[in-house]
């Protein structure tokens, strides 16, 4: 429900109050991370940012699985898709 | 890896498809997607229209804006008009009618109301404003309930004493056993909601599938994460198999968020009962703030008049809520309650199951399926 | 769906229908006190129009609701003559300020029309109180975006009201043009199969203004798109002459000036999620807010319905224009679903593009 965006982590601006910049798409804003207090935030990491707060570090290992997954899931048909594509470009 | 546009790819999207198909074969299947979020992506990517005919998603109470009764609208109408106040919430309620119109009409007849994108901007607006009382209407589920947590904690940090919280927080498990036991709705699954497992995790959904029988799979809001949660439920339904499983793993912990956790626990506490709009009251299912605020409860520091308001008796927002009937079955849908005129929340909010519905997918099944597959200009 | 699908789909499409009726009916205005809502440029606005200013001026000019009225002379040259009203927050802005709104909005209303701007009015409102310097500033940027606009403002109005009564300078222009002889422009000439034509990237107006409010405390390099489109339009003309239609892309975006469209030609209108151009940060900041690109304000792009073997040349011609680079075919029209818009999604779902209500506000779900 609530929309989470993801934001990349480019500064800790204050260690103290728990607040990082995080950019979306070259946007910044500076948000609590207070939620994430005991995850040892790092600049560079990806966060979920709902309402002006970290809710969850984004594992990127589990998102290639995710990925991976979706075309397992889809394989049997990547050639007939192919396939499909091309004729339609053309 | 940006975690959007990865997961918004056409090529990964029909070849899932085609492994739906199969998987659902003669059958017919109704899922339920509990969170708004979900039916937002659903209607925005044009999801349904690509689904086998066989899969019906049906909207679920996820939607937080589109379960605040009435009486709490007009709560927050009253305490906006109190002479001093600074009122402040998300743009999503500034739209929600109440008994005698939303919040942008007191805004019209010339209350304080702001918007805000951060509960913690509301108490910059009292720290800037001190010769005035700010609210901050809290709504939202076990998501946005953290937010004001962090926020009252902060208050009292700063000595702030002229904030306080109008809080509406909801928790999604109440809703989900209720649907359960409605005798009138036959599921094959749910789409398990993605942000609030961020915070509770996936434990709390385990009654589901072993109470009730039915699998649910916590999903994510990209358009790939929406097929691949419909991929599992099948793959489950066709495995023999019924269990919690959680898609979303790139956010989504089984233990949730802790920290979160013990904020909440910290500040708030649970309503014995607590009116939903169109489900009734649903006991347990709502969070107050608890004692140890209490001075920045706005429902302890004002006497709100608390009347308890009637739903419009036209209104079937109860029913689209459960999922028992889709929005345009709706007897007012789409002719006296539209999105500039809405009778019910499920067509204010953009994650309401009738906004989405009437905004993005109001349209022939042909119609869309013409505009999907004709080939571009 | 359980029992038989076929006919809870024929329930559905009948009901579809239904609501298609209802919705092309008039918007009837059931509001007792105006809210920003009736400002904002959908339908609030349009029932407003409708049932307070329209009834009462009627006319055959003003019932056309264009951008600008199209007024023949007794030598039967033609004048394009319109007005508007800029009442920004805050009144300076990354990429311009209110006076350069004030006089490209006035400039591109009627070059959108047909017309070649000529002249202008301009009326102030000012807030006692107001600092000297800081409105000479706005002034100079209205000269200079006249010049830049090759338009004289050749008419004018002062009122001061007292502190409290404004909120420190509103202004209005008015402008005239002349349509050159045998240039004809009308929602009337749309035809299926024409292409839809944007002269470049969405939003960047109403994000920059919203961030600049500053209370989102949200920081991006987004810069309002104010400018004038006269010499674009006067591109797209020559490159391709069989031009149906064009508006300016202001209030309610994209979005909205395409449902306009849809409704005066009573046509469909297909885009193309993909071929729609957003700058990323202007992207970036829509997510993060919640609000969709598409129904953002623009104050420089305009939509142009051409035929479709001219759809190329068009947008070469906007290209090869330094405000034009963004520029693109992004849909086009269709006889059925007539009076909708549609969007195809990138992966081939599809949705509709309903008229905005009310001002975009950020939004948690």
């Amino acid at each position: 429900m609530c929309l989470g965006i993801p934001g990349q982590v480019v500064a800790i601006t204050d260690a103290e109050q728990h607040l990082a910049k995080v950019a979306v798409n070259g946007v910044q804003r500076v948000i609590s991370v207070r939620l994430l207090a005991e995850q040892n935030l790092l600049e560079g990491d990806w966060v979920l940012v709902h309402v002006g707060f970290a809710m969850a570090k984004i594992d990127e290992r589990e998102a290639q699985l995710t990925l991976d997954q979706v075309k397992k899931m889809g394989e049997d048909y990547l050639n007939e898709i192919d396939a499909f594509n091309s004729s339609q470009i053309a | 890896m940006k975690f959007v546009d990865e997961f918004r790819d056409p090529a990964a999207a029909r070849a899932l498809v085609k492994s739906i198909t199969r998987l659902t074969g003669d059958d017919e299947f109704k899922f339920m997607e509990v969170c708004g979020g979900h039916t937002h992506t659903i209607y925005r990517h044009g999801i349904e229209h690509i689904l086998p005919p066989g899969i019906e998603l049906v909207h679920g109470p996820g939607c937080p804006v589109c379960v605040i009764p009435m009486g709490r609208v007009d709560d927050a109408m009253w305490l906006a008009e109190q002479p001093g106040v600074i009122f402040t919430t998300f743009g999503d309620m500034m739209r929600v009618p109440g008994s005698s119109g939303s919040l942008l009409d007191a805004k019209a007849r010339g209350a304080d109301v702001r918007f805000v994108y951060s509960p913690l901007d509301s108490l910059k607006v009292a720290v800037d404003n001190p010769d005035k009382h700010v609210v901050f209407f809290a709504v939202g589920f076990e998501t946005t309930a953290p937010s004001t947590a962090v926020t009252l904690v902060r208050a009292r940090q700063l000595g702030v004493t002229n904030f306080t919280v109008f809080c509406n927080h909801v928790t999604i498990v109440p809703p989900i056993k209720a649907i359960l036991e409605s005798p009138d709705l036959r599921l094959s699954g749910f789409l398990g909601p993605g942000h609030v497992s961020t915070v509770v995790g996936t434990r709390p959904y385990r009654f589901v599938p072993e109470v009730y029988g039915k699998p649910l799979v916590v999903a994510g809001f990209e358009p790939l994460d929406i097929l691949a949660t419909v991929h599992m439920l099948l793959q489950q339904i066709r495995d023999g198999r019924c269990e919690v499983e959680n898609q979303y793993g790139r956010v989504v912990r089984e233990e949730g968020n802790l920290a979160a956790l013990k904020l909440l626990a910290e500040t708030f506490e649970l309503r014995p009962h607590f009116e939903w709009r169109g489900l009734g009251f649903i006991s347990q299912s709502a969070l107050k703030v608890n004692r140890n605020y209490a001075e920045f409860d706005a429902e302890e520091v004002f006497s709100m008049p608390g009347v308890r308001v009637a739903d419009p008796k036209a209104c079937q927002c109860g029913e689209v809520l459960k999922g028992v009937i889709k929005p345009w079955e709706c007897k007012v849908f789409g002719t006296a309650c539209t999105p500039e005129t809405p009778i019910g929340t499920c067509m204010v909010s953009p994650e309401g199951a009738c906004a989405a519905y009437y905004n993005f997918g109001r349209m022939h099944r042909e119609a869309a399926q013409m505009v999907g597959e004709s080939a571009g200009v | 769906m359980t029992g038989e699908p076929t006919t809870h789909a024929d329930r559905e499409d009948r009901m579809l229908l239904k609501i298609e009726q209802f919705r092309k009916r008039r918007p009837r205005l059931i509001d007792e006190h105006i809210t920003l809502a009736h400002g904002a440029g959908g339908k609030s606005s349009a029932a407003l129009v409708d049932a307070v200013f329209v009834e009462a001026f009627r006319n055959p000019e003003l019932e056309q609701l264009g951008d600008g009225a199209v007024l023949t002379l007794p030598s039967q040259e033609r004048l394009a003559f319109s007005t508007d009203s800029f009442v920004v927050q805050p009144l300076e802005f990354p990429g311009g300020t209110i006076g350069h709104l004030a006089v490209h909005g006035t400039v591109n209303d009627l070059a959108v029309s047909g017309a070649r701007p000529q002249w202008l009015s301009a009326a102030f409102v000012i807030e006692e109180g107001f600092s000297i310097a800081r409105l000479k500033a706005i002034v100079a940027d209205m000269r200079s975006a006249a010049d830049t606009a090759g338009v004289q403002i050749v008419t004018g109005d002062t009122k001061v009201v007292s502190r409290g009564a404004a909120d420190g300078l509103y202004i209005s222009t008015a402008g005239v043009g002349v349509i050159p002889a045998g240039r004809r422009l009308g929602a009337d000439l749309v035809r299926a199969g024409d292409r839809v034509v944007l002269s470049g990237s969405l939003g960047a107006h109403g994000m920059a203004v919203m961030l600049a409010r500053g209370d989102l405390a949200i920081e991006a390099d987004i810069v309002s798109d104010t400018a004038p489109v006269h010499e674009m339009v006067e591109a797209l003309l020559a490159a391709a002459p069989g031009t149906r239609w064009m508006r300016d892309a202001t209030r309610g975006g994209l979005g909205t000036v395409c449902n306009e469209l849809a409704q005066t030609a009573d046509v469909g209108v297909i885009l193309d999620e993909r071929l729609l151009p957003v700058e990323p940060q202007v992207l970036g900041a829509c997510d993060m807010l919640g609000i969709d690109p598409i129904y953002v304000a623009n104050e420089g792009k305009f939509v142009a319905v051409v035929p479709p073997e001219e759809a190329e040349a068009a947008v070469a011609a906007l290209r090869s224009h330094p405000l034009g680079d963004q520029a693109a075919v992004i849909g086009e029209v269709v006889a059925t679903p007539s009076g909708m818009v549609a969007l195809r999604t990138p992966f081939g779902g599809s949705r509709i593009v309903d008229m905005l209500v009310g001002d975009p506000l950020p939004r948690i779900c």
